[in-house]
């Protein structure tokens, strides 16, 4: 597996030679560099720890620069990538051509924040009918039984905050890469607002 | 957002926007059909355009045998390969949907003579 940190800049489209428009959302992919590495040995799994855009040195704390080792300038976002594909040293600086078109990859970014939702957006519930002199229309309707049990179920789907939370999108294809702008473009809709820090990584469940 | 414009830019079609609304065009599109294509026109009315930078459309209507028909082009597509201004018309503003209720003489864009000049003859120099 391979990936890099993006941010995510904003959706268009793209006509391919025949005419066909297909809705791509443009990631920005700034030089991500190799912060720290996990070996089976020392750690228990292997993986690399990204870091990515830079950041001013009085927002990094002590604690928080410590992790960037002295040769290495501490930046604003940090990922891990399990079993990272590719040779790499710490300290090594990874672009975006380890992604090429065609490509299926994963993105994982943090959904934007809906509020406090009731039970049909947030979990899909259907309602109850708008008319015909019906009291029940947007309600969450029963929540548990009589004396026996005495309590609600634990995990019973309830209104609540919804949204920024982890979100993945897997399978999306990678229609074009620009190399010269930073560029990744991938087919359809990413999670989260603009600007914010989206982690991409080839695809987990197909080739 | 500056990036996305910049991701467009090898996909837009310079000078393809040659034309106003209110214009009546003539639009040559790309047809495939299996391996062949050809191209069709559409001659009406620009009614309205939408959107921006590579997301720019436009609507075209004309009455075909008595029947409204609008049709929705992407300006740069490449199916798009040319677009001719066979009038220039006369109007007063963006969306012209006020076409749609109108029937026979009424439907019609008056038609501007001023920006037919401007093209054809570089302005008289001042005395």
């Amino acid at each position: 597996m391979v990936g890099l940190i993006g941010r995510k800049v904003g959706m268009t489209q793209v006509f391919d030679e025949k005419g066909v428009l297909t809705p791509v959302t443009v990631i920005l992919i700034e030089d991500n560099v190799v912060v720290q590495k996990r070996e089976v040995d020392k750690h228990g799994y292997s993986a690399a720890v990204l870091g990515s855009v830079a950041l001013r040195k009085t927002l990094a704390s002590k604690p928080y620069a410590g992790q960037f080792g002295e040769s290495i300038a501490p930046t604003r976002f940090l990922a891990e990538v399990r079993d990272f594909g590719k040779e790499c040293k710490v300290g090594e600086t990874l672009g975006i051509d380890l992604f090429k078109e065609a490509d299926l990859v994963d993105v994982v970014g943090t959904s934007k924040g809906k509020g406090y939702q009731g039970v049909m957006k947030r979990h899909g519930f259907h309602g109850g009918p708008g008319g015909h002199g019906a009291k029940f229309h947007r309600e969450g309707g029963s929540t548990g039984m009589n004396t026996f049990p005495g309590h609600t179920p634990k995990g019973r789907r309830m209104p609540g905050r919804m949204g920024r939370e982890r979100t993945t999108i897997q399978n999306l294809r990678v229609m074009a890469v620009d190399a010269e702008n930073k560029a990744l473009l991938v087919r359809g809709a990413i999670p989260g607002p603009r600007m914010t820090m989206v982690l991409v990584t080839s695809a987990k469940k197909r080739q | 957002m500056d990036l996305i414009k910049a991701v467009e830019a090898a996909q837009i079609k310079e000078g393809a926007e040659n034309f106003k609304v209110g214009d009546t065009v003539r639009v040559h599109f790309a047809i495939v059909e299996g391996q062949n294509e050809r191209v069709q026109l559409f001659e009406g009315v620009v009614l309205q355009k939408k959107n921006s930078g590579l997301r720019k459309t436009f609507t075209v209507r004309k009455i075909s045998y008595g029947v409204g028909v609008e049709r929705i082009f992407p300006l740069h597509s490449p199916r798009v390969q040319k677009i001719e201004v066979v009038r220039s018309g006369k109007v007063r503003r963006a969306k012209l949907y006020y076409l749609r209720k109108r029937v026979g003489k009424a439907a019609k864009v008056a038609e501007s003579f001023r920006r037919k000049q401007e093209e054809s003859e570089p302005k008289p120099e001042e005395t």
